[in-house]
């Protein structure tokens, strides 16, 4: 879906990004009046392959760019970027939903030939969205219930040898409607999940969007898989890997902005999708990616930001600290659930043992009270292993999430510094741009002089858009870490609370078994 | 870095370990103090007596480890004590491990908060004295087994040992427990004499012969196994350990509400770990340490039965060598005085070592009900400990949100 340029009465200008701020709220104003507009009409583009705009339908506007997911529109919503070339510009379908305005602005209705009717703004109502403060009011008025349940199961072995992979049934519920059906069902391979975030990623990091990241391919897993290894260990990676695709998909989701990306909708109902063969490690797109991390990286060092606003310091000092703990407690935890694991397999072999010694004992009821020993130790080492599937799945996963997640973090506070750095050179562009003209001034070459005027203009245009590129990746990222924060908050204390719960039941049994042995130890006499 | 430890242990009595031992007022052995240098542990054995061989009603000298060893081989060596179970050498003090993780951490000391490092260096100097107690434990048990023994009680160098407060000089028997692992491998190939001899007459030395071969073998894997066991209970609290501290930090930086949360959890994980190092140590204790001892016992049980085996082999040549020489009518006298030493030696065993073995049954039941119970006791205790911990933590943690 695009957001097309309209001219709006409160900046009396043709910026995208503050129309789409207008039109939302006349499309809130709308919406509040027609309730009874049917879903289908509305929802219905989202059938399209992603080759149409999704609100085409509503929008009657001849403007409406039709898009498909690769095309670059310069009518697109984001922080413009107005050279055409640059291969960065995947603003498709972009959504309005980036540009929340602070509450003071006044909704104004907009002038253009069509009412800008914009559906997307039945914002999927929250608890699950605790946001900031800085919020658009709009939203916090439509606030309902979060109500879309996704699920990743069965998952299916498809093909032989080195080229099988696996395939996991999506299952989506939910009643919001942007979706064409209550529930969805499709089939996904791990590269279709990998080629999702890629395509977010690219569309929305820049703009200052948290994107969640995907899980991490695993060669040693996946060939076990593929192999054909029937083991408990490749089952319990399968696991591990249908447990992880299915918490990526519902943080996702939990984003507002995401959760009506047209991609997002594509890959949750359609049922054929495009092969992502660019989240191959080894194909071209893959190498790029590499260079082009490699190359940031270089950047970020150079890059010596002028920091004017104390929150972004503090901010990103905050999520340094934080990244070095998590790392280390996941580090701790890991530890822990292969102790405990080990500690489940020792606990069986004692069992076994003393089980054997039981019956070389010859005093009768020794031997019995061994035996029982033995039952209980058996029993003992079964907590173990469910409880050390609780610490991973409950934290060691949680914590290697919010791991990554804090990479994606750190990731946008660098596209903040790469936005500020733009507009630096923008900048330091213009100012040489000047001065050549400065110095055509007396060449008396009046073409190329006009060249240079030109230019100028040109290089004033691309300032101001720096600098408001800026501001905006500044204020998205603002929202988005307040947003963070309190996900982050409502995560571990839901999750801490599950895990404290799942030791008390351990403590619970342990006494349960002792208490059952203790008058067979009294027993021998 | 030399580590210095004494300590009193005039609570410590032999029934805090594996055997239930009569107290009897003629005789009194206990170690009433020790200290551990760099590389041997001086032990005071304090002595309590009645009896009149001694000079005084009580007193003291210090040992070292190898004057036991001296001790208990004299005993195994001792033809006159053939027919009894020796009480099991205490095992040599073995702090290496435990040194070196000291050390390592000295080490490491620069790569750790502060905090860690007096945390970890707790945690390492009590592992130390945990093994600390253990040997002392140990060493005194078989001096109170030694003194508990009808006959071995009177053994002069059992009292020389009480007694005499000069060192013994017994430096040069560190080969000792050189050979005394070669006398194990001879030992091992004495099961092969046990097991292939001739079924026993008796069928009560049958049975205990086929009943110790098993038994031992069976406590051997379990000693094993528990120690494999308790190992990971230790490196699973030393886990714990190490998320409280970091939960603890995160706690200190995080800017939302959180930050409460994590103190509480982290306060919560150091008293549970700590609950799981003690119920670590006491499984240590209660099981592990229990079988290692009757690992020990047992094989000094079929060193008997080896011992009284031999014997039966002599009784059974000297018989067919006094056969011989009353058929060859050459040296019959001396065959006949060989044959009735060895019938007595036979028999006198034979009937000790039934003795000694209804005996060791019997200590062995009552050691493993002593200390299955307390075992599960303490797991109990425990448990509940650990249950009222966490339900407190959560019903704040709940109520808070």
């Amino acid at each position: 879906m695009s957001c097309m340029r309209r001219f709006c009465h409160e900046t009396q200008s043709h910026d995208s990004l503050h129309s789409c701020m207008c039109r939302r709220s006349v499309a809130l104003l709308l919406l509040k009046m027609s309730e009874e507009r049917d879903p289908a009409a509305l929802s219905g583009s989202a059938q399209t392959e992603g080759e149409e705009d999704l609100f085409v339908s509503a929008m009657e506007s001849p403007e409406a760019a039709r898009l498909s997911a690769e095309d670059i529109s310069p009518s697109s919503n984001g922080p413009r970027d107005d050279d055409p070339d640059d291969p960065d510009d995947l603003f498709a379908e972009a959504t309005e939903e980036v540009s929340l305005d602070s509450p003071e602005r006044q909704p104004i209705l907009s002038d253009g030939p069509s009412p800008a009717i914009t559906p997307v703004t039945i914002s999927p109502r929250v608890d699950v969205f605790d946001r900031s403060p800085d919020l658009d009011e709009d939203e916090e008025e439509n606030r309902d219930t979060f109500d879309i349940q996704i699920s990743v199961s069965d998952p299916e072995k498809v093909g032989d040898g080195m080229n099988a992979y696996m395939v996991y049934k999506v299952m989506t519920k939910t009643s919001l409607s942007i979706f064409s059906r209550d529930e969805v069902c499709v089939k996904r391979r791990f590269s279709d999940f990998l080629g999702l975030h890629s395509k977010l990623a690219s569309k929305y990091m820049h703009m200052g969007y948290i994107v969640p990241p995907a899980p991490e391919k695993s060669i040693v897993g996946m060939t076990k898989v593929k192999v054909g290894k029937e083991d408990l260990s490749s089952v319990e990676f399968v696991e591990k890997r249908r447990s992880a695709l299915e918490r990526y998909l519902l943080r996702t989701v939990k984003h507002p902005a995401l959760l009506k990306d047209p991609d997002v909708l594509q890959f949750l109902e359609s049922s054929e999708l495009p092969r992502a063969v660019s989240t191959q490690a080894l194909s071209g797109a893959g190498i790029l990616r590499m260079v082009n991390k490699a190359a940031d990286a270089v950047n970020k060092m150079t890059i010596k930001m002028n920091e004017s606003d104390a929150w972004f310091e503090e901010k990103q000092q905050q999520f340094e600290n934080l990244d070095v703990q998590l790392r280390k407690l996941h580090a701790s935890v890991e530890s822990l659930v292969c102790h405990r694991k080990e500690l489940s397999v020792n606990t069986a072999s004692f069992a076994k043992s003393a089980a054997m010694l039981g019956n070389s004992e010859d005093h009768t009821a020794l031997s019995r009270a061994l035996s029982q020993l033995a039952e209980v130790e058996e029993k003992i080492d079964q907590l173990h292993q469910d409880q050390s599937y609780a610490d991973f799945y409950l934290i060691s996963e949680l914590l290697g999430d919010y791991v990554r997640l804090i990479t994606a973090v750190k990731g946008v506070f660098d596209q903040r510094m790469k936005a500020w750095a733009k507009w630096q050179d923008a900048q330091v562009m213009l100012q040489r741009k000047r001065e050549a003209e400065a110095k055509l001034q007396y060449a008396s070459k009046p073409d190329k002089l006009q060249q240079a005027t030109d230019e100028i203009r040109e290089w004033e245009g691309k300032v101001q858009q720096g600098e408001r590129d800026f501001e905006q990746i500044s204020k998205n990222i603002r929202r988005e870490v307040g947003r963070f924060e309190k996900d982050r908050v409502k995560d571990f204390r839901v999750v801490i609370i599950k895990y404290l719960e799942s030791l008390v039941h351990t403590q619970q049994q342990l006494i349960k078994y002792w208490e059952a042995f203790l008058p067979e130890a009294k027993a021998i006499a | 870095k030399t580590v210095a430890l004494h300590i009193f242990f005039d609570y410590l009595s032999p029934r805090a370990v594996n055997v239930d031992l009569q107290t009897d007022a003629t005789l009194q052995v206990d170690i009433s103090d020790a200290l551990s240098e760099r590389d041997k542990v001086k032990f005071t054995v304090h002595t309590k007596s009645t009896l009149p061989n001694f000079k005084q009603n009580e007193f003291s000298v210090v040992r070292q480890h190898e004057e036991f060893i001296w001790l208990h081989d004299s005993f195994v060596e001792n033809e006159e004590y053939a027919g009894y179970i020796i009480p099991p050498a205490p095992p040599k003090p073995d702090f290496d491990a435990s040194r070196e993780k000291l050390q390592k951490l000295g080490e490491g000391e620069g790569s750790m908060t502060k905090e860690e490092f007096t945390k970890m260096k707790q945690e390492l100097e009590a592992e130390y004295l945990a093994i600390f107690k253990k040997t002392v434990a140990m060493h005194e048990v078989f001096l109170c087994r030694v003194a508990a023994h009808p006959v071995l009680r009177k053994d002069l160098n059992f009292h020389v040992f009480l007694e005499y407060n000069q060192d013994l000089s017994v430096r040069g028997k560190n080969k000792k427990e050189k050979l005394e692992d070669f006398f194990k491998n001879v030992v091992k190939s004495a099961d092969g004499v046990l097991v292939a001899g001739v079924k026993d007459v008796d069928d009560f030395f049958e049975h205990e012969k086929t009943f110790l071969l098993e038994y031992h073998n069976r406590v051997k894997d379990s000693s094993a196994k528990s120690d494999r066991m308790i190992r990971s209970h230790k490196s699973a609290a030393d886990d714990i350990n190490r998320i409280a501290s970091t939960l603890y930090t995160l706690g200190t930086q995080d800017s939302t509400d959180l930050c409460k949360f994590f103190l509480k959890v982290s306060e919560l994980f150091e008293k549970t770990r700590k609950i799981e190092a003690r119920v670590a140590a006491d499984e240590d204790l209660k099981l592990a340490d229990l079988l290692k001892y009757y690992l020990r016992e047992s094989q000094a049980a079929k060193d008997l039965l080896y011992r009284r085996g031999r014997a039966l082999v002599d009784y059974e040549n000297a018989n067919k060598a006094l056969d011989k020489a009353r058929a060859k009518n050459k040296d019959v006298l001396q065959a006949e005085t060989t044959q009735q030493v060895c019938c007595q030696k036979f028999e006198k065993i034979s009937e000790s070592a039934k003795q000694e073995l209804i005996d060791f049954k019997t200590r062995r039941v009552a050691a493993f009900r002593k200390n299955l119970v307390e075992l599960a006791e303490l797991e109990l205790k425990h448990a509940k400990g650990n249950l009222q911990l966490l339900q407190s933590c959560l019903g704040v943690l709940k109520g808070d949100t």
